[in-house]
C-alpha cells in the first residue's frame, strides 16, 4: 500500500494577528508547526504503516522553513518527504495550492491521499476535495476512523448529527480530523535520523500541471478585507444570587431595546 | 566553540516537551504524595526510546548522545523528579556499565531489553557500612566452580523495585583492598536474591527505593561484569557517568521551580502591585537565573566531554556538585516566593524542595564532588 499525506506548516497560535494597513498575517515571533488535522492524517497513515506495512511518502509545499515539519514527519516514522517549493507557487489561493499538489502527486503512484480536513490558519476544508476532482478520485471527508480489508477502507466520517460509515475503493483521497487519533511522538532515533535523510525539492519542472494555474496568477480568490475583531470593552459584574441576577439581566435587556 | 543547540536538539526539545506535559507533569503530584513507581510512563518512556537514548542503534538504542540524554532528564525533571531519576538511574548506572565494560555477549543479552525499556536497570554499591566510604564493602563473592556465590545486601537502590537487571559490587578477594572488589549483572529471579524493604523518602517519593538481599545468591561466571578485582574501578566511572545525570535532574528542578515561580509572582500582588514588580524579587531571581545557567553549561560541558571521549571526571563532579546546590538554592528560595502557599502541597514547589535534596547527596555526596575536583587539582 502507498499512501500520500499532504501537509501544512501552520503558525502555532489561535489568536492570528494581521496587520492592519496590508490585512496579511504577522508570521514574525509565531512558532510554526505541522497543522493538527495534518498531523491526524500522518497518524492514521502510519497507523496503516504499522498495520500493513504501507509505504508513507509525506509532501508539502511552502518556504524553505517548511522543511521542518517534513523532519518531524520523518522523525514520527514517514519513509519519504518531497518539498515543493518554487517562486512559481507563491501565493496561491487553495486553488492554486490544490492544482500544484495536484501536479505533484500525478508524478507518485499512490492507493490512498491523505489531507488534513482543514488547516488552522485558513480554515477553508478546500484542499483536499479540490485535490480529489483535480485527480479524479473518490474522495470522503472530515474522517475519524478507516479499517482496510480487502481493497477497500471502510471509513467512520464525521457530520453535524453524528458519523456514517462509508466504504470507499482505492485509489482514493480522505481529508482526516484531529481528533481521528492521538499522534505518536517523535522517537529518539527517528530524530537522530531525520535530518540524515534526503527531503527531495521539487519545483515547477518537477510536476505536471499548467503555468497558469499556480500562485497567485492561478488564484481567482480576492480578499477584499482582512481585519482583526477589535476588543470589546469590559463588562459589568454582578455577583448576586440567581433570581437577582434575572432581574438584572431583564432590566439590561429592556434598556438596550433587545426584548 | 559553538553554544547553539543542533537541528536534531531542537527537535528533540520539542518532542520531549510536549512529551512531559501530556504524560510526566499530571502524575508529578500523584506519585509523590502516593509514593507510587510511575509504571504506566516506563513503556511510553520506552516506546519513543528514552530508555536508551546514548546507546547504538544495534544495541537496541536511541543512536543519541550523552548531550541528549542529559537534556532529557532534565526536562523530565522540570515537572518529575521521580521520571527523572528512574530514566538516570536506569540509562547511567545500569546500561552504560553494560555498554562500556560488558563483554559482547552480555551487550547483545542485556542491552536491547533494557534499552527497549522491557526490563528496567538498577546499581547496588552502597551498603549500610559503605556510603561515601564505597570500598568498605561487605557483601562477598565466592568463586564456586562456574558460579559466584554472592552474600550481603546493599541499600538504597533506586528502581529496586521494579528493575530486572543490577549491577552489584561485592568483595572477591578482601585482602586486595579496593582492588578485590568486582562487578556483577544480577538478574531479577536469580536464586537467593531477594529485594527488601522499600524506603520512606522526603522527595523523589515515586521511585521505588529499596535494599537488595542477597543470600547464597548464585551469579554464573558469564555475569562478572568486566575483570576480577575491576569492580570499584568500573563503579567510580560509572558514578562519574551518572553525575552527568542526577547534575541534569538538579538542573530540571532547579528550572522547574524557577518557571513555577515566574508564573506565581506574576499574578500574586502584595501592597496593590505583582510581587514581581519588586526589585527585592527582581534581583534574587537574576542570581537564581544566573546561578540555573551556570549549572547548564557545567552539565553540557560534563556531557560534551564524555561524548568526545575526553575525560570528564573532574567535569562532572563540578557540574553535579554546583547544579545541585543551585536546585537546593533556588527550590528554597521558590517555597519563600510562595510563601504560605508554597508550604503547601497545592504548589508543585514543595514537592520540588524535597526532591531538590537528594541530589546533593545521592551518587557522590557534594562533598565527595569536592574531593574528586580537588584531587584533579592536586594531581
Amino acid at each position: 500500500m502507498k499512501i500520500i499525506v499532504c501537509i501544512k506548516q501552520v503558525p502555532d497560535t489561535t489568536e492570528i494577528k494581521l496587520n492592519p494597513e496590508t490585512g496579511t498575517m504577522i508570521r514574525d515571533g509565531v512558532p510554526s508547526i505541522m497543522n493538527p488535522d495534518d498531523k491526524g492524517g500522518l497518524e492514521m497513515a502510519l497507523n496503516l504503516k504499522d498495520q500493513f506495512g504501507a509505504h508513507v511518502t509525506v509532501i508539502t509545499m511552502g518556504p524553505a522553513q517548511a522543511d521542518q515539519i517534513l523532519r518531524e514527519a520523518y522523525a514520527m516514522g514517514a519513509d519519504r518527504a518531497i518539498h515543493l517549493t518554487d517562486k512559481r507557487f507563491a501565493g496561491a489561493d487553495t486553488l492554486a495550492t490544490s492544482n500544484a499538489l495536484a501536479g505533484a502527486l500525478r508524478m507518485l503512484e499512490y492507493d490512498l491521499i491523505i489531507t488534513g480536513r482543514q488547516a488552522i490558519d485558513g480554515d477553508t476544508a478546500q484542499v483536499g476535495p479540490q485535490i480529489a476532482e483535480l485527480l479524479d478520485l473518490p474522495q470522503v471527508t472530515y474522517v475519524e476512523d478507516l479499517q482496510f480489508a480487502n481493497d477497500t477502507f471502510t471509513i467512520k466520517k464525521a457530520n453535524e448529527e453524528g458519523y456514517q460509515i462509508v466504504q470507499v475503493e482505492t485509489p482514493c483521497l480522505i481529508t482526516v480530523l484531529a481528533s481521528a487519533n492521538e499522534p505518536r511522538y517523535m522517537s529518539v532515533n527517528g530524530i537522530m535520523t531525520a535530518y540524515q535523510k534526503e527531503v527531495e525539492v521539487w519545483g515547477f519542472d518537477n510536476i505536471s500541471v499548467d503555468e497558469t494555474k499556480l500562485g497567485l496568477k492561478g488564484s481567482p480568490t480576492r480578499v477584499f478585507k482582512s481585519f482583526s475583531k477589535g476588543a470589546k470593552s469590559v463588562g459589568q459584574k454582578y455577583e448576586v444570587d440567581p433570581k437577582m441576577a434575572v432581574e438584572i439581566i431583564m432590566e439590561k435587556l429592556k434598556e438596550k431595546f433587545i426584548i | 566553540m559553538n553554544f547553539s543547540l543542533t537541528k536534531e536538539q531542537l527537535l528533540f526539545l520539542d518532542m520531549i516537551r510536549a512529551f512531559v506535559e501530556k504524560e510526566v507533569r499530571p502524575l508529578a503530584a500523584e506519585i509523590d504524595e502516593e509514593e507510587r513507581f510511575p509504571v504506566e510512563t516506563v513503556p511510553k518512556m520506552a516506546k519513543i526510546g528514552l530508555m536508551g537514548i546514548p546507546f547504538p542503534v544495534e544495541y537496541g538504542g536511541a543512536g543519541g548522545d550523552n548531550m541528549l540524554y542529559s537534556m532529557a532528564v532534565e526536562e523530565l525533571s522540570k515537572a518529575c523528579a521521580t521520571t527523572g531519576v528512574i530514566v538516570s538511574a536506569h540509562t547511567s548506572l545500569c546500561a552504560a556499565p553494560i555498554y562500556e565494560f560488558g563483554t559482547e555477549q552480555q551487550k547483545q543479552k542485556y542491552l536491547p531489553k533494557l534499552c527497549s525499556g522491557e526490563w528496567i536497570g538498577a546499581f547496588g554499591l552502597t551498603e549500610p557500612n559503605a556510603g561515601t566510604d564505597a570500598s568498605a564493602q561487605q557483601t562477598t563473592a565466592v568463586a564456586d566452580g562456574d558460579n559466584f556465590v554472592l552474600n550481603g545486601s546493599k541499600i538504597f537502590i533506586t528502581n529496586a523495585a521494579y528493575a530486572q537487571v543490577y549491577i552489584v559490587m561485592a568483595m572477591t578477594d578482601k585482602s586486595q583492598g579496593t582492588r578485590g572488589i568486582s562487578a556483577f549483572i544480577v538478574e531479577r529471579d536469580t536464586p537467593g536474591f531477594s529485594i527488601g524493604k522499600k524506603e520512606k523518602k522526603m522527595g523523589i517519593r515515586g521511585s521505588a527505593t529499596c535494599e537488595l538481599i542477597f543470600e547464597n545468591c548464585i551469579i554464573p561466571k558469564e555475569n562478572l561484569l568486566g575483570k576480577i578485582g575491576g569492580g570499584f574501578g568500573i563503579a567510580m566511572k560509572t558514578l562519574d557517568g551518572g553525575r552527568i545525570g542526577i547534575a541534569s535532574q538538579a538542573l530540571g528542578i532547579a528550572q522547574g521551580a524557577m518557571d513555577e515561580t515566574l508564573k506565581y509572582i506574576k499574578e500574586r500582588k502584595q501592597f496593590g502591585k505583582p510581587i514581581a514588580q519588586f526589585q527585592n524579587t527582581q534581583f534574587q531571581l537574576a542570581d537564581l537565573d544566573t546561578k540555573i545557567e551556570a549549572s547548564r553549561l557545567l552539565v553540557r560541558m560534563a556531557a560534551y566531554k564524555k561524548d568526545m571521549k575526553l575525560p570528564y571526571s573532574v567535569e562532572a563532579a563540578r557540574a553535579k556538585l554546583y547544579a545541585s546546590e543551585t536546585s537546593m538554592e533556588v527550590t528554597s528560595k521558590a517555597v519563600q516566593f510562595h510563601g504560605g502557599y508554597g508550604y503547601t502541597r497545592e504548589y508543585p514547589v514543595e514537592r520540588m524542595l524535597r526532591d531538590a535534596k537528594i541530589t546533593e547527596i545521592y551518587e557522590g555526596t557534594s562533598e565527595v564532588q569536592r574531593m574528586v575536583i580537588a584531587a584533579g587539582l592536586l594531581k
